[in-house]
């Protein structure tokens, strides 16, 4: 645990090293985000990767039939973030697909899952970016992954029903990934009248408010997979230690012995 | 409800979601969200130039398109071959 709190601290250091000075989406696109800023989110992001690439060697070492179900959460991903849906803004915009993932694998794996989207989109479809690609996986692969993953046990703490939880962590994890784009570029484009905030409020304005009914319908499809997993997928469900038949502690799945 | 019915409930509500937008605005360009954010940006500071370029762009729309329906086809394809395999497999060993 200590050794953890220092190797997290020693990056933060390192991740404000690279910080500019204070100057003045979907995704943020090539070439988008300052060098500085660029560089920055790359070193927040790594200490996820590394992080990710344990988890999901962890769980792949633990029960080798669960590849197919982190198989299916990061195809989840690469469906959803290909969509483009049209919202009641006007404009259109990608679910990102990761809360599935988060919720059935916790949020780490998710870094390296959305990472390889990602990468796909920004190599083949110029979406997104390279240069970006530190700060778009912080968004939507690890925040929104870890607002998802701690909404979805939180929910279920308060006993929430299994529908209820997995929909309300999907929606705001979705929406959670689009706010921090939002934070992202405001930092990098402080307005001149009103700084950080009053960018942050536009980049709003233009992602954040067109992802409300997309977040929604994400949080809906991530639904009806968990709707159809619990029914067919039920073995699998209980060694993530999701669900279990009484309610006592259930061990083994992951590192987490809770009930989740 | 049987979780089939639920589920087709549930899909109708993403439909309606998606297709609401059309009806709301009947002469929106619907442009994608990342263009504005660049409108944006200029917006902000004129001055900005992007620093990187796209290894490789998509040469027109029909090839991006193209390109998004087979990333939309490929994950489908592994989500719903994993779904027939399991609900198969469940069937078997009820047998």
């Amino acid at each position: 645990m200590f050794r953890r709190i220092t190797i997290l601290g020693m990056y933060i250091v390192l991740a404000m090293a690279v910080l500019p000075q204070p100057a003045y989406a979907m995704h943020i696109a090539e070439g988008f985000l300052p060098f500085n800023w660029a560089a920055f989110w790359f070193v927040v992001v790594l200490p996820f990767w590394f992080w990710g690439l344990r988890s999901i060697q962890q769980t792949v070492k633990s029960n080798p039939g669960l590849k197919m179900l982190l198989g299916l959460a990061g195809a989840y991903a690469f469906v959803l973030s290909a969509l483009k849906i049209p919202s009641v803004t006007g404009s259109c915009s990608h679910p990102t697909g990761v809360g599935l993932g988060a919720i059935l694998f916790g949020p780490s794996a998710m870094s390296i899952l959305g990472g390889i989207v990602l990468l796909f989109q920004a190599l083949l479809l110029a979406h997104g970016g390279l240069s970006t690609l530190g700060a778009n996986t912080f968004s939507m692969a690890v925040v929104g992954p870890f607002v998802s993953y701690g909404l979805y046990r939180l929910v279920r703490r308060l006993n929430g029903s299994m529908p209820v939880a997995v929909f309300l962590a999907a929606t705001l994890g979705d929406l959670m990934t689009y706010i921090t784009t939002s934070l992202q570029l405001a930092l990098a484009f402080p307005a001149q009248p009103g700084g950080v905030l009053a960018s942050m409020l536009k980049f709003m304005g233009i992602f954040a408010v067109t992802q409300i009914p997309l977040a929604i319908s994400e949080g809906i499809l991530t639904v009806i997979v968990f709707n159809l997993l619990a029914t067919y997928n039920k073995n699998e469900l209980l060694e993530l230690s999701i669900l279990d038949d009484n309610k006592a502690l259930v061990v083994g799945g992951r590192n987490q012995q809770h009930i989740r | 409800m049987s979780t089939a019915q639920k589920n087709i409930f549930l899909l109708l509500i993403v439909f309606l979601l998606a297709a609401a937008p059309f009806f709301l605005h009947r002469s929106a360009e619907f442009a994608g969200a990342d263009d504005q954010a660049e409108d944006t940006i200029t917006q902000i500071r004129p001055d900005y130039e992007p620093w990187f370029k796209p290894v490789w762009e998509p040469p027109s729309g029909e090839v991006e398109s193209f390109l998004f329906a087979a990333q939309a086809a490929i994950g489908s394809g592994i989500v719903c071959y994993f779904l027939g395999y399991s609900k198969g497999k469940k069937q078997r060993e009820q047998k």
